[in-house]
Formats: C-alpha cells, structure tokens, sequence
C-alpha cells in the first residue's frame, strides 16, 4: 500500500475496563444537556425559552458573531433550564426529552444538484457545521473558509477507546454519504486513515471517493492531528478542517433522511467500570443514568469520578453530568483521595504503571492496570528533558513549544508548530510527566493567545 | 502506619495556612510528602497519570551513586594504610574511611538542605527534591582532607549562588555540584590541588612510608611520572577525589541510570567517544613516547574525575543540552575539551569539572542550533508543499 505510515513513538497505556463488542441496554435520554462549552471559540446567543417545547433538530443556540451556526437539540422535548455559571457564563441547556424521539424534518437539497452555499447552510442550520474542527486551533471553521484538504480519522488509539469497526458496522452507507458531502467542500479531498491491522477485515476500507491512508503504533496514532501532520502538514496560512466518524455519520442521516440524529454506541469503560460494555445513547445523557455499571467492590470504598470522553482527554463532569457532544466513550475511575506510605522509595509497586523503568511494569507487557486519579507525585520546575519526545510521533520539539507558551513568544510558538497541534496530541507528554506539568491547559492557553493575536 | 497518618493529619492544621505554625508550611510539606504520596488528585487534562516523579527519579540516581560511595569509603582507608604502612584488614579500612567520609556528608546535606527549605519557605513553593542528589554528588568529588568548613562554605556558595539566584532546581545554568568544587578550587587551591591533600591525614604529616607519593595519576602525567597501572586505575585505588577513583563502581551506577532510563545514555556514550578520538589524535601526534599526548586515550577514561563527570556530572539533565540530537554534540564536546584540558592546561591537571561547566554554558546555545535546524526544515517543508 503506498499510503501506509508507521509510527513508533507513543503509549499504548494498559488501563483496565476495557469495553467488550456487546450492548447491554438503550439509554431512555431522560435529561439531556447541550453544552457549548464542548465547542472551541462558540460564543452562545440563546435561541429559545425556559419551557418551550422542542423536536430532535430544533436548534437551541447560535453563535453571537456568526449567527448561521447553530447548535440543536438531539432529543425532542420541553426546555428545562438554562444553565448559567460565574458571570452568567452559559453552560448548558437542559432538556427532559419525551418517550419517544420526534424529528424536526429539514428540507435538505439533494446532494448531486446542490451547491455549496446550500450545503454549507444545510450543515450550518441543523447543527453539524459546529462538529467540524479546523486546524490551527481546533475551533470551528467560518462558513467560507476553504480548507486544503478535510481529515478524517478512522480508529481511536485512546486508552480504552471504542472500536470503530463494532461501533459503526451499520453505519457505512451513511460513512459514504458523508464523505461525499464534505468531498463537495473543498478541492483537496477527503482523507481517511485507518489502523493498518484493522484495514482489511474493515467495512470502512469499502468507501469511495476518500483517500485511504493506514497508520500503525500507539497512541496517539488515531489522533488526527498526527495523521495530518504526516499527511499534508498545516503549515502557517493554510487551513484543513477535521471531523470525527459520529459526524460524519450525522451528516449522512441529515442528509438521506433529513434528520438530525445523534444516536450513537457509547463504550462504558473503565477500572471502575462494571461489566464494561456498549451501549445506544445520544450525547448529552446523563451520567446517573449509567449508576448501574459503576463496580462498587474497591478496597479503600474510593470515589468514582466520571469522564466523559477517554482518561487522558475527557471532561471529568461527575455523576450530575452530562456526556459530551465530540464523546462516545465514558470512563469510570477511582478518585485516588489517598496517602500511600513511602509510596515514591518503595522498590516494587506491582500495581502501578510507569512508562519508566524505575518500576517494573515494563516487565509485564500484557497486564492491565486500575490506575486511578492520584497525581502520584507534586508539581516541579520541569528537570527531566527527553520524556516527552518518547510519546510525541512527530517532527516538533514539545517541551521548546511548552515553554515557548509559557513565555508567551508568538514567533517561536508559530516556529515550534502551534498550528499544528491541538491539546489531545500533547495529552500523553502530560500522562508521562515527572513534574506532573499541565501540558493540556498550556497548550490551550497558547491556541487562545494565537487566536486573539492573530485576529 | 495508620496511627503516623493520624498523627500527620492532627498536627497539620497548625503548619496550614493561616494555623500557628503557618510560616513553616513549606517545611510541613516537604516532610508529609516524604513520608507519605500526597492524596493530590488530577485537576485538568490527564485524569490519570504515570507513577514517576521527582522524587522516585532523584532516588534512582543516590541509588546509583552507592557503589560508588561506599568504594570511596573503602579507598580512603586503604590509600591511609598505604601511607603509613599500618597492617589494616577489611572492616578497618572501610570504617576507617566511613569515619571520614559521613561527616562530609553530614554536612553537604545539613548546609545544602537547610538552604533549600529556608528558599523554599520564603518563596511559598514545595521544597524541590534536586538536591538530594547535588547533596551526595558533592562529597564524592572532593578531597577527603577538605576541612568541613570549606565544604560547607561551597555548598552554601552552590546551592545561593548557583541554583537559587536563578529560581531554584530546574533553572540554573550549571551544575550546582560542580559550581561548589569550582568554588573550592578557586577559593582553596592549596587544598584541593598538590600531592597531600587526596589522602587522609597526609597533609597533617603524619608518618608517611619512605617512597608513597599521594600525588594523583593526572598529577604524574602532567609530570611526566610514571602512571598505575590500568587495572589499579579502573578499580579505583589509587589517590583521588572520595567517590571518583573507581571507573568500576560507576560503571554499576552507569548501569543502573541507563536502564532505568534516567540518565541520557546518549550523553555518556558521546562524552567517551570525545575522550577516546581526542585521545587517539593526540597519541598520533604526540613527539616522543614520554610525552603527555603519548598516553594511551583509553587511559583518560580511568583517571580522575573523567568517568564520574560523564556519568553523574554530564548527564544533569537541567543544566545539559535538552534536544536529542543536541545531547549527541554536548557529550562529544565535553570528552574532547576535557582532554584537551588536561593535556595542553599544567595549570588544570583535571580538565572533566572545567569542561562540563564549560558545555553547561553553551548548551542552551547547542539546543539552539538544534531547534533553529527544526525550524528551518519545518518552513522548507511549506515551500516544497506549495
């Protein structure tokens, strides 16, 4: 195959709780949030009433400056709060859904004869223009921007991540309708990659009108931003969009059915999860509805923190929370609230894990670990150096653009590859660590200092 | 162990903020977090994370730093029986030189530390864990007859001047450990130089066997006198700073730093390639056999402090070249500037402390050029692209 890369650098981090090909239970929606914080640089103006009556597709808000961007509610139902925070700060928009699903239907131009204002609007106006991320930044794209090229990655290589080729077996006319959607959009092409052990038996190797690129090695080599960067890298002044394969599914019912429909397999992973499986939900649920797949039986009676999303990126919005719009995977962990004598000097530690060899863990390559959240140290200056190009499977020096960021130079950080990387493809530097710095939050922090400055 | 926590968890209030004892928060900390793994919890980004630290790293490398430690405290006391010819068997030398050695140690960490808390309780931060290294590392390479208050006075000297002017571990620029031996020799030459100082109770004069010279290997190189053997040198007995004698010894810490990985093994193997190639050339060139560029290159590696710098001195990752390729050139440079030193230098029979010190200055320089490259590759990628 010419468009096969391998990679080498990376983790694979052997956490517990991995999710078995099976679906145990239809999640009823009950209360279901749409949070705009889920979407990078989305400044929400509110389109509706506390107790307004809503279908699956209305939409519930747009953004201030571009008012053609909407995000919409991905159950039908009636309003129940607007959920506010400091500065009255909008966070979320709750909604208690009805028994069953109404859709809003969309009078959608069929595909061979539209054009591409009336597909972007389509996009725009039913909620799905918002899932799209453009690199640099990861924010969303204006409506007429003109990417390179769109990217698409075709497995998840997170820890504990759901599998692709179950979650989107009957998926795949929708896949392809998708793709050509987007293949309207820019001139450059829709690019796939996918996991090159995984590629033959994978039904997503069928699509057509994609390029197909495979990708082998640890994480993060389903990121897509590391896909890109051997791709066709972004270098300053181009732009490329990414979206993920639920949104691409999206797109292909807006635009076969004209319905906006979000439902989806969620994977329940996790050390604290119990009987780690799938199952159907839209994004937006409810953590409590998932009580019954917490694992009680932990030694010290720990807390359970709920990510939605994986261990390294996700959002950790405890059990009143709410799953995330880009999240089809939730993790369950134990809160690791405890003190553990001499734990640093202990020579063994079987439990732990360690990229280092200063534990023994790299003995046992096949066993799986229930870490929890203990920082497993105190925050430092940063002293070791090397660490993070390890776990970093492209041509950039992290740790020079992390201080670059600190030092808030924007020359260096456009030098370094600011424009290249989103939070997630810096999240392992973060997992590996030894001064336990918040790679994830400096790296947000330069993207916000780029985007003001350079606006 | 419980009954210690309860105990901790009582007493804590007093040390918090805003409690009695308030100002000693930072002192409080320290000793919680070294007797316990704090209860922290990840806040943002990563929800879990590696069980690696600072402390677990810095303890590798005092791990590492023992064989060669207690082969210090054992040559202390045989290089003593060797000059006074007293008839000593094992434990009495070795105890001998533990009697020497510990209140040098004693010292380093009672001066070092007591610096680092009170910096660290002025600033407000968590006492940081790298000095528990430079603490140990700084009795290794120094004489063994140093009066105590010179050492103490260079370990303030490093650890003020060296480290915390410039914000504490991770921000300085040199080695602090070579700062303190820099400071010695510059402020007590006759104390750290000369044939009396590298074994115990020379200088004192006390009796001394017709025919034993304390003069170290470099010494009669840069003399001209004949040298230990190559075996005698790699085993380290022969007269020496106390933990850098023995290439063996290090050899076994080497071992341990490039397995666990905490040490670049880039560095070490880089810094003996300099040695070895500058050593060579040297040998090419030299005029006539009883030259100093005569003498084998290999045998650069076993003398003085050469080995200790390229394994415990070099590899300081805060104050070397921070890039890979980076870390390639700044090891070379070292072994070929550490020669040089010594060989064309009378005045520095011991050129490893000035060459690292030396490299530590222009690492930043090095990673530089190093990134610079990056950069450059990175824009040509664009313009190829278009």
């Amino acid at each position: 195959m010419s468009n096969h890369i391998r990679l080498r650098k990376g983790l694979n981090i052997p956490l517990k709780g991995e999710a078995q090909p099976k679906i145990t239970k239809t999640i009823s929606p009950g209360i279901v949030a749409v949070k705009p914080t889920d979407f990078k640089a989305f400044n929400p103006r509110l389109l509706i009433k506390e107790g307004e009556e809503v279908k699956a597709g209305t939409p519930l808000l747009a953004d201030k400056k571009r008012a053609d961007i909407k995000l919409c509610s991905p159950v039908s139902g009636k309003v129940k709060e607007i959920v506010r925070g400091d500065k009255r700060k909008l966070l979320a928009v709750t909604i208690e859904a009805t028994d069953t699903n109404e859709y809003q239907s969309n009078e959608i131009p069929p595909l061979h004869s539209a054009s591409k204002e009336q597909i972007v609007q389509a996009l725009a106006q039913n909620g799905l223009w918002a899932a799209i991320k453009q690199r640099p930044y990861g924010t969303i794209p204006d409506l007429d921007s003109k990417p390179k090229a769109i990217f698409v990655s075709g497995f998840d290589s997170a820890p504990l991540a759901p599998d692709y080729e179950f979650t989107l077996k009957g998926e795949i006319a929708n896949i392809q309708l998708g793709i050509e959607v987007l293949g309207k959009l820019t001139a450059g092409g829709v690019h796939i990659s996918l996991h090159a052990s995984k590629y033959a038996g994978s039904p997503l190797h069928r699509v057509e009108k994609a390029i197909i690129h495979t990708f082998d090695g640890p994480h993060p080599a389903g990121n897509v931003g590391v896909q890109i960067h051997h791709i066709s890298p972004v270098n300053k002044g181009e732009t490329v969009w990414t979206i993920d394969m639920y949104s691409l599914v999206a797109i292909g019912k807006l635009f076969s059915k004209g319905i906006f429909d979000l439902e989806r397999l969620v994977a329940i992973t996790g050390p604290r999860a119990q009987n780690p499986s799938y199952v159907k939900a839209v994004p937006g649920i409810c953590m409590s509805q998932l009580k019954e797949y917490v694992n009680k039986e932990s030694k010290e009676d720990l807390a359970v923190r709920y990510v939605s999303g994986n261990a390294l990126t996700g959002d950790n919005v405890s059990e009143s929370g709410h799953l995330g719009f880009f999240h089809n995977q939730v993790t369950l962990l134990s809160e690791g609230k405890y003190h553990e004598l001499f734990g640093w000097i202990k020579p063994m530690r079987l439990k732990k894990f360690s990229l280092s060899r200063s534990y023994f863990s790299w003995l046992f390559s096949k066993k799986k670990y229930a870490l929890d959240t203990n920082l497993n140290g105190g925050e430092r200056a940063l002293v070791m150096t090397g660490v993070y190009e390890k776990v970093t499977p492209m041509d950039i020096y992290p740790m020079h653009l992390i201080k670059a960021i600190l030092a808030g130079d924007i020359d260096k950080m456009e030098a370094l590859g600011i424009y290249e990387v989103i939070e997630e493809d810096l999240a392992l530097c973060e997992f590996v660590c030894p001064s336990k710095t918040e790679i994830q939050e400096i790296v947000s922090q330069g993207i916000d200092l780029m985007i003001k400055e350079m606006s | 162990m419980k009954a210690l926590r309860n105990l901790v968890d009582n007493i804590k209030p007093t040390f918090s903020k805003g409690g009695k004892l308030g100002f000693l928060h930072s002192t409080f900390d320290a000793f919680e977090t070294f007797l316990f793994v704090p209860d922290t919890v990840t806040a943002k980004g990563t929800h879990i994370r590696d069980s690696i630290d600072l402390k677990r790293t810095m303890t590798m490398v005092i791990i590492a730093l023992m064989p060669a430690l207690l082969f210090g405290m054992y040559n202390v006391g045989y290089q003593h029986s060797l000059s006074t010819g007293a008839e000593m068997n094992f434990m009495s030398t070795f105890f001998y030189g533990f009697w020497k050695v510990l209140p040098m140690v004693i010292v380093s960490y009672g001066v070092g530390l007591g610096i680092e808390f009170a910096a660290a309780q002025i600033r407000g931060h968590e006492v940081n864990e790298g000095y528990l290294v430079t603490g140990m590392l700084i009795p290794l390479i120094m004489p063994v007859d140093l009066p105590l208050w010179m050492l103490a006075l260079s370990v303030a000297f490093s650890v003020i001047i060296g480290k915390e002017v410039f914000g504490g571990t991770g921000m300085n620029i040199w080695n602090p450990a070579l700062i303190a031996r820099a400071f010695a020799f510059f402020a007590y030459p006759s104390y750290m130089s000369g044939d009396k100082v590298w074994v115990a109770g020379l200088g004192k004069g006390e009796a001394i066997v017709d025919g034993f010279s304390g003069a170290t290997p470099l010494a009669n190189a840069q003399a001209g006198l004949g040298l230990p053997s190559f075996q005698d040198m790699f085993l380290g007995i022969i007269p020496g700073s106390v933990g850098e004698t023995s290439a063996l010894a290090i050899l076994i810490g080497a071992a341990l730093l490039i397995y666990t990985g905490i040490a670049s093994w880039k560095i070490m193997v880089s810094t003996v390639a300099g040695a070895l190639l500058t050593g060579l050339l040297l040998n090419a060139l030299a005029p006539s056999a009883e030259s100093y560029l005569a003498i084998p290159a290999w045998y650069h590696l076993v003398m003085g402090g050469f080995a200790f710098g390229a394994v415990f001195m070099a590899t300081d990752p805060v104050t070397g070249a921070q890039t890979e390729r980076g870390k390639w050139i700044y090891g070379f440079l070292i072994g070929l500037l550490a020669v040089t030193i010594r060989v064309f230098n009378p005045g520095y029979p011991e050129g490893m402390m000035l060459a690292i010190l030396l490299m530590n200055t222009f690492a930043p320089l090095i990673d530089h050029m190093v990134v610079q490259k990056n950069i450059k590759r990175r824009l040509k990628r664009a313009a190829v692209k278009n």
